[in-house]
């Protein structure tokens, strides 16, 4: 029984043809990619042309739209090859999804197909200086006039800004709503005069992609730019619109995991010491076992909350349980891989110091752990607990 | 114009291989794919479509048991327009002279201009069944490539050696083989599994083909094979009369099925180190085994 089973032919067809081209492409040029900081922009238009970029567009819109369990399982091989790859189409899809979900007949029109082949790219706005948890705080704000919306603020953390022509930025449209989150709403926004990317951040992984600041002075997006064409409903789009984006960040642990068992598994049958290969010394093996184990809750987990969302039911305590444990499982084989590399588990010629630097990324990004947990919390209170 | 690829299914060479008890390869335990080699042939008859204002059509043509259909499908979501599936329990054990008739009677049946072959499966690597098969066609065979175009009826194309480089052109229809330098397989886009789908795979057997069991099979040439053998063996010196006699049994053979001995020109370009004209430094010859 493959984990794979539980997709159609072609789904599984397509997560094969994803792993070959990871196998074949990503691995041999990852390192060198990584440690340079190199945009992979070969990578990328493969990933285009395979039709990465078009996962979540439906047919209509130029798209070959999978199941979530599909999208769970292709993010994953991406970020068994590098979690980057899989961090440059995340919020790609979150915005397809937004667009989908909420954006009107004209707002899909205009979008989708062209982001469908990726020559066009989208990313999300959310995180400002001041804050990336406590949204409804945000300073960010949109004001109507007569020619559409002037925006002032600034927001932070933005990965693919430079790449993405399409930025979901969210905003306040009303700031002194009360409560806060109904003076919200999302605007489709395109570079242009009065927006700058002002920084690249440095960062400890993650590499190769960029993740900037951006600063709105004045300016200008059109009244059609709202999506959905009502203002104040930006909040609670976006927290559905996270549903798939937690669901992928757990994918992405769920590949940065896998990738480390695989090398530490395949390091613990080469190495030798005290006369025998290291596995064979119970405490590697342990380490072995543990993450085998952790990892396989972890994607039964993440599958589940996958198979949630496909049924069409709410799923944010799901994808937060998914993504909350699928990270904190990623962070520790990663760091589990290192101990059995021993030194070499330390070294930048080796790949498992990378997936100790990328691990965190998925426990802070797309919300904090600990914003997942209140999340999962408030939902048990609400729904009186898990299902029977 | 139509083109008919030739692809193996073949055990995947980092799977654990084992041969059965019949010493054939043991294809139920390991997982198969198309062979990497096939792919480059595969590429070449998409980007022929590509760079072709006239109608070009792609047939992939496989002969093996029933999962060779995966190979079939890896193609048909690479491109290709529709692929034909020879089985039949007979084949079972089939060696390359076996592979090679069904392999041409299928190509006839299908009709074809040019066949592409890669130059050797990954499992076998023998890399004889492209010569067999125009050998059998009875039409020119131009092997190992490097590149390959299509103009004016002819097929043109460059074979890279150690010590030159050869432009070779034949008319159609003929053979051709393509190396791993011919350029990168495409993977197969998401769109294009999910259009593979909607192509027809049609399923012959040898009866489709009118080859009689006795023809293939693990023991299809062996036994004429030994005896020859034997017989070189018991009388060395007699050698020279072996092979004439063979030499006439053959011509008899291709007079009897009308072919002229093919026709190939040649040009041999001579080689200035560094830089041959015309040919991309990423395309010369590779140190590595071309098979990977
Ligand atoms: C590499 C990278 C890429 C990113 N890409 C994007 C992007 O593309 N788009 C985007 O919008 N954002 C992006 N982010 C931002 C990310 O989503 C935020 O960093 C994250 O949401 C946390 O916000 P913060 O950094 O402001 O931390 P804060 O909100 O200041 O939190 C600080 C600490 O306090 C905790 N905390 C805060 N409030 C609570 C509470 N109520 N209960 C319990 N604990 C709490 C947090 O969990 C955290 O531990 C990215 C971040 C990184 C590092």
């Amino acid at each position: 029984m493959s984990i794979l089973d539980i997709l159609s032919d072609d789904e599984q067809f397509m997560v094969r043809t994803v792993k070959e081209f990871v196998d074949k492409e990503v691995k041999p040029v990852v390192q060198e990619l990584e440690h340079a900081n190199t945009y992979p922009e070969a990578l990328i238009e493969q990933m285009k042309r395979l039709g990465i970029y078009g996962l979540a567009v439906p047919e209509e819109y130029g798209g070959t739209p999978v199941s979530t369990p599909c999208y769970v399982l292709i993010t994953e091989e991406l970020a068994r090859g590098w979690m980057s790859l899989a961090g440059a189409m995340g919020g790609h899809t979150v915005v397809a999804k937004l667009l989908l979900h909420f954006g009107t007949e004209e707002q899909r029109r205009r979008w989708l197909p062209r982001m469908a082949t990726g020559e066009i790219r989208a990313t999300m706005a959310l995180t400002e200086p001041s804050g990336g948890s406590d949204l409804q705080a945000m300073h960010t704000v949109a004001r109507k006039d007569t020619d559409g919306y002037v925006v002032n603020g600034a927001k932070t953390w933005i990965t693919n800004a430079r790449r993405s022509q399409l930025i979901a930025l969210l905003c306040k449209t009303d700031p002194a709503a009360s409560p806060a989150h109904q003076g919200i709403s999302i605007l489709l926004v395109e570079h242009g005069p009065g927006l700058t990317v002002s920084r690249d951040l440095p960062k400890l992984g993650y590499k190769g992609v960029e993740s900037c600041e951006l600063s709105f002075d004045d300016f200008r997006a059109p009244a059609e730019a709202l999506l959905g064409g009502v203002e104040g409903k930006g909040f609670a789009q976006m927290m559905k619109g996270l549903e798939i984006g937690r669901l992928q960040v757990a994918a992405r642990a769920l590949g940065v995991g896998r990738a480390a068992l695989e090398d530490a598994l395949a390091y613990a049958q080469e190495r030798e010491s005290f006369g025998k290969p290291i596995w064979k010394h119970q405490a590697i093996g342990n380490y072995l076992a543990d993450m085998a184990t952790s990892l396989t809750a972890a994607r039964q987990l993440t599958l589940f909350a996958a198979r949630e969302a496909e049924a069409g039911r709410r799923v944010d305590m799901e994808a937060g349980m998914a993504k909350l444990f699928a990270s904190e499982t990623a962070m520790q084989i990663a760091l589990n891989a290192v101990r059995v590399h021993g030194g070499y588990g330390y070294s930048t010629e080796f790949d498992v110091e990378r997936y100790f630097r990328d691990a965190p990324l998925m426990i802070v990004g797309e919300g904090t752990n600990e914003i997942q947990r209140n999340v999962i919390a408030g939902q048990l209170v609400k729904r009186g607990g898990l299902d029977a | 114009m139509r083109i008919v690829v030739t692809a193996k299914y073949v055990p995947d060479a980092t799977g654990d291989r084992h041969f059965s008890d019949d010493w054939t390869v043991d294809r139920d335990n390991v997982d198969g794919l198309l062979s990497e080699l096939d792919e480059y042939a595969v590429e070449q008859a998409l980007q022929i479509f590509e760079n072709s204002e006239d109608d070009v059509e792609n047939t992939v043509l496989t002969v093996g048991p029933e999962d060779s259909k995966d190979a079939l499908r890896k193609a048909l979501s690479m491109g290709a327009d529709r692929a034909i599936h020879v089985e039949d329990d007979d084949l079972h054990g089939t060696d390359a002279l076996g592979t090679s008739l069904v392999l041409a009677k299928a190509v006839e049946k299908a009709g074809y201009d040019l066949v592409i072959c890669g130059m050797a499966s990954t499992d076998g690597t023998m890399g004889v069944v492209p010569a067999l098969l125009a050998e059998r066609l009875g039409v020119p065979q131009v092997t190992l490539l490097s590149d390959v175009l299509v103009e004016d009826g002819m097929v043109v194309g460059r074979r890279d050696g150690d010590a030159a480089s050869e432009r070779l052109e034949a008319a159609l229809p003929a053979v051709v083989s393509v190396t791993d330098q011919s350029g990168e397989a495409r993977y197969p886009s998401f769109k294009g599994i999910m259009a593979a789908k909607k192509r027809p795979v049609e399923s012959w057997d040898l009866s489709d083909l009118e080859i009689e069991a006795e023809e293939v099979g693990q023991f299809g040439y062996t036994e004429d094979l030994d005896y020859e053998l034997r017989d070189i063996r018991s009388d060395i010196s007699g050698c020279d009369d072996k092979i004439a006699k063979v030499e006439e049994e053959l011509g008899d053979r291709s007079a009897a099925r009308g072919a002229s001995r093919p026709h190939v020109r040649r040009w041999t370009e001579m080689r200035v180190y560094g830089r041959r004209k015309g040919i991309p430094s990423s395309s010369r010859p590779s140190q590595r085994p071309c098979w990977r």
